[in-house]
């Protein structure tokens, strides 16, 4: 059967009759175009959770230790909840006994962080993120310095009230001034800038760069938590295979620590990247679902348009297929030639639907704090699919074609 | 050489009787040989017209063999169109035998139809059925497209076909850019690109003016000379005068066969 012959046929009666074959082609386009734009934005999260907000936020082949998960996969029940504000809190007397267990090259630091006050001469006081961190802490979470230093291991040792602040802290309460050097009050006591660190952008709109630092010996530690006690402490593998190993030493020190009998589940988390990646994962099975089961409404609407227009073609055409059928055009000859008709028609709509469903996307990550990124199988789904949606809604109109009788077709005016 | 059969050649009288047609017929033997292109055998076709029975066709013998030219006339309600159409592997008798080319074709299904209409048959229509909107050259392709040609070769035969009705400097034209007389002419070149057994003309000056009509005469008359086997259904004395044999069809079956100098006479008589 000529394949081409029919492509460019229906190329050319796409071409001829403009009006009607955008109607025509209306339904699968928008169909598509949602499809490619959803899809575009939940791929773009996903691109930007893997590259860049784990990194910020967790760092490569990192662990930590927590008294409960911080980022949490699925519901979570109140028993449960209730259940790990039961747990022992993890205290920095932890630390050191763990961190000497662990293999040569390990890093380690600890945090704890709450909201506190912050003022300065040039601003109102307001409630920031506040942390007191102690260890390679800069190093694990790859925060530069986009001014001044980060803290010494004096500074850290003393407990000394020392600052590192993310840039818009600087903006905000050193306007148009140099931050470094100036004072900075946390609860009430005064600290003083030391560094600044280079922009860690945004997330899905909010800012990363809107937080304080200080060492953990300093005052802010009996602000944040009660005496001894840490928020998590972080470790740092040089390879991922010594990073489950490490995970391995510190689950069994842990459980050594708490007193747990082999049959007790653990009384503490270790949450590593991989882990706040399947979490967003199970959020990104639900977006995509969500994206594609909406525009496929928009593709069924879309076959049906297809076959009434498939069905008036083969009407209008009688007279044609009685001339193929005279000349020797087989059934599925007839059948092939409405297929691919309808075939071509709807993948001429979803090349346009990938498009505009390209620019929305595009649209939407320069208007909103959303990312987009085009993934290149949602192209290549949306294609096949045009293309199925026309096949499935010629099939009735061609079968139609390829069983007219030739006599009564060629008689048709 | 002679190329037009012993019985029935102009100087004879051709086949008076039902008797004498029968025994052509059955002479052409139970499978019919090479020589004999067209064999039919007590065709029989009916139609249900909402419970009423209609006979087109009541036992039509026709013997035709390789390179006649035969004009098959017939008032209308003759049962004329219904024999073209068997003829032509559009419709199948319900009773009776069609032999085409040494291929018993009464009893094929859909699809072999399709085949030997491909492969066997060129048709030229009264209304031309060309697609409105290919060009010429395409429109002498499709029989081609449909025997699995590939498309350079497809170019080039359309294209020869095309010449040979001196229409080789229109194949990019589209039939409403072409006269009557063109679009007919590219209507019979797409008929033999396929190099059919039969060519098969159905009224083929009827949407024609007279002058039209005698040019295209003059082409059917060239095929038959080459040796083209032509068939051709018309009302039209002045047309069926051109052919070396008329055979008449009369309720269903055929009522005489001959030399058009002694049939249409007759015919016109009886008309």
């Amino acid at each position: 059967m000529p394949f081409l012959d029919a492509v460019r046929l229906a190329l050319a009666t796409i071409r001829v009759q403009k009006l009607k074959s955008f109607f025509t082609l209306l339904g699968v386009t928008i169909g598509v175009m949602f499809l490619i734009a959803v899809v575009s934005i939940v791929e773009g999260m996903g691109n930007y959770m893997e590259n860049e907000f784990i990194g910020k936020l967790m760092g490569v082949n990192t662990f930590e230790l927590r008294q409960r998960p911080n980022m949490v996969t699925g519901n979570v029940t109140r028993e449960t909840w209730l259940s790990w504000l039961r747990r022992p809190r993890i205290r920095v007397s932890d630390v050191e006994p763990l961190a000497t267990q662990l293999p040569a090259g390990t890093r380690w630091a600890h945090t704890s962080t709450d909201q506190v006050s912050v003022q300065s001469r040039y601003a109102s006081p307001k409630d920031l993120e506040a942390s007191a961190v102690d260890g390679d802490y800069f190093t694990i979470k790859r925060l530069d310095m986009a001014q001044g230093r980060a803290f010494s291991a004096q500074e850290l040792q003393l407990g000394s009230s020392v600052v590192v602040i993310g840039p818009e802290v600087a903006k905000r309460y050193f306007p148009n001034l140099d931050p470094i050097g100036q004072e900075l009050r946390l609860a009430g006591r005064p600290y003083t800038v030391v560094g600044v660190t280079e922009s860690q952008g945004s997330i899905f709109g909010m800012s990363l760069d809107q937080f304080v630092i200080a060492p953990y010996r300093s005052p802010l530690r009996r602000v944040v938590n009660p005496p001894g006690v840490v928020d998590a402490v972080i470790f740092q593998s040089p390879t991922s295979e010594q990073m489950a190993e490490s995970m391995e030493i510190v689950r069994g020190l842990m459980r050594g620590r708490h007193h747990l009998r082999p049959a007790v589940e653990d009384d503490f988390a270790l949450q590593t990247s991989e882990g706040a990646l399947a979490f967003f994962d199970k959020i990104k099975a639900n977006l995509v679902a969500a994206g594609v089961v909406l525009p496929a409404f928009g593709l069924i609407v879309g076959a049906i348009v297809i076959m009434n227009i498939m069905l008036v073609a083969v009407a209008e055409r009688t007279r044609e297929i009685g001339i193929r059928k005279a000349l020797g055009a087989k059934r599925r000859d007839s059948l092939a030639q409405f297929l691919v008709e309808a075939a071509t028609l709807s993948t001429v709509g979803a090349a346009i639907g990938i498009t505009l469903g390209i620019a929305l996307a595009q649209g939407i990550a320069a208007a909103t704090p959303l990312p987009a990124s085009v993934a290149p199988w949602s192209i290549v789904a949306a294609t096949l699919l045009g293309a199925g949606v026309g096949i499935v809604a010629g099939i009735y109109p061609a079968s139609r074609a390829s069983r007219l009788d030739p006599i009564a077709a060629l008689r048709q005016e | 050489m002679s190329v037009t059969p012993d019985v029935l050649r102009d100087s004879e009288p051709g086949l008076a009787t039902t008797a004498e047609r029968q025994a052509v017929v059955d002479r052409a033997g139970q499978t019919p040989g090479r020589e004999w292109v067209i064999v039919t055998r007590n065709l029989q076709r009916h139609y249900d017209m909402g419970g009423e029975i209609v006979r087109a066709l009541r036992g039509a013998n026709i013997a035709i063999r390789r390179n006649e030219y035969v004009a098959i006339m017939g008032p209308s309600g003759s049962g004329k169109s219904t024999l073209m159409n068997v003829i032509g592997c559009l419709d199948t008798p319900n009773e009776g035998e069609y032999w085409l080319n040494g291929q018993l074709v009464s009893k094929m299904k859909d699809d072999e139809l399709a085949r030997v209409r491909n492969k066997e048959i060129g048709f030229v229509f009264q209304t031309f059925n060309l697609l409105p909107r290919a060009t010429a050259l395409h429109n002498v392709e499709l029989p081609l497209v449909y025997a699995g040609v590939s498309s350079e070769e497809r170019k080039r035969r359309a294209t020869e076909a095309l010449e040979r009705v001196q229409l080789g400097e229109r194949l990019h034209h589209r039939p409403n850019e072409l006269s009557g007389g063109q679009r007919q002419r590219v209507a019979i070149a797409r008929a033999l690109v396929n190099n059919p057994s039969i060519l098969l003309a159905d009224e083929p000056t009827g949407n024609l003016d007279s002058k039209t009509s005698e040019e295209i005469m003059k082409v059917f008359e060239e095929l038959a000379q080459q040796g083209q086997t032509v068939i051709m259904v018309t009302h039209e004395p002045d047309i069926a005068q051109h052919a070396r044999r008329v055979v008449v069809l009369r309720d269903g079956v055929i009522s005489n066969d001959g030399p058009p100098s002694r049939v249409i006479p007759e015919y016109v008589q009886g008309h």
